[in-house]
């Protein structure tokens, strides 16, 4: 792959064009194999209370904060006001601006409430965070949030832990056309083709949780996602042939034995 | 004094932030602490007294997506 095809996001560059979360592995030695079979740069946290009797063994006691780029999330704010708080909380945590908003409609789907997301990420840009903004697959928000000042846009494939994979690729093609920042499908991949499909449709990365941390052997399929997306890319990059509904000899016809 | 500490409500000698943090075995370094509703910048602890009634929010990264 060209040395030059790096991921930039708010002018940092990343190799590794995968993103993952870190939530429901089996323990937290499985966490930090599995990111580490994944090459992820980029990995989400959540914000949460520290446990005051410090019964539980902290995740950062596992990972090596200055190999990865901590993304802290704001899973399980409904509002602005409370996704705006868990950013302020996570900057001053972490000492980076780096945050993945995310301002939830409702449990049961757990779809964006994008007039909630617009205000937040409004309130975020204002106050210097770097967003990344977790969103429907809607070319018109996607393009509302680049205009806000957002560092990228996060569509779903399809519900967070579904595994449905990457439900409207016609919409992603769509807000891939209309955006320049860079496009994340976050959310929806089930296994590896679905990150492929997400790369080879021209996204700049895939972040994912569930599809790895879920998998009976996480470790295997989060290098089967490593790949997955880095296949998908060099596909993209290389260029597909055209589909076509009849055949085309592959071998000379010239030559034929008669 | 009674100091509300992420949502339990404990009896404590006058104190700074940073010596509640040390009598928790927390890792100032790994969490931010949240005043009455106002982020306290890591630099603040050392300075910033707990007075009665305050509720403090001390909240750390966990595993998530």
């Amino acid at each position: 792959m060209a040395k030059a095809d790096k991921l930039i996001i708010a002018g940092r560059e990343f190799n590794s064009r995968l993103m993952v979360g870190t939530g429901k592995y089996a323990s937290n030695e499985e966490t930090a194999l599995a990111l580490e079979a994944s090459g992820a740069e980029i990995i989400t946290v959540a914000v949460r209370r520290v446990n005051l009797d410090r019964s539980k063994e902290a995740l950062l006691d596992y990972i090596d904060p200055k190999k990865y780029t901590l993304l802290p999330n704001t899973a399980g704010c409904y509002t602005a006001d409370d996704a705006v708080r868990t950013c302020r909380l996570a900057r001053e945590a972490g000492m980076s601006d780096f945050v993945k908003l995310e301002v939830l409609g409702n449990e049961k789907t757990l779809f964006p409430d994008n007039e909630e997301l617009l205000k937040a990420a409004k309130i975020l840009v204002a106050e210097g965070f770097t967003v990344l903004p977790y969103t429907s697959d809607d070319p018109i928000v996607c393009k509302k949030l680049e205009d806000l000042g957002c560092a990228a846009v996060m569509p779903l494939g399809a519900p967070i832990g579904s595994g449905l994979g990457i439900r409207n690729p016609y919409n992603i093609r769509i807000i891939l056309d209309t955006v320049k920042v860079p496009v994340i499908v976050d959310a929806g991949v089930g296994t590896a083709s679905d990150a492929a499909i997400a790369m080879e449709l021209g996204c700049d990365g895939v972040l994912m949780n569930t599809a790895i941390a879920g998998a009976q052997n996480p470790v295997a399929m989060a290098e089967a996602m490593n790949l997955a997306v880095r296949a998908g890319r060099l596909a993209y990059l290389a260029g597909r042939i055209p589909r076509k509904l009849y055949a085309t000899a592959s071998s000379p016809l010239d030559g034929l034995v008669s | 004094m009674k100091v509300n500490i992420n949502g339990e409500m404990r009896e404590l000698d006058g104190q700074s932030v940073l010596q509640l943090l040390e009598s928790l075995s927390i890792d100032p370094r790994k969490v931010a602490v949240e005043r009455n509703l106002e982020i306290l910048p890591k630099g603040e602890y050392d300075s910033t007294q707990l007075a009665d009634g305050d509720s403090i929010e001390i909240v750390h990264f966990v595993g998530g997506g």
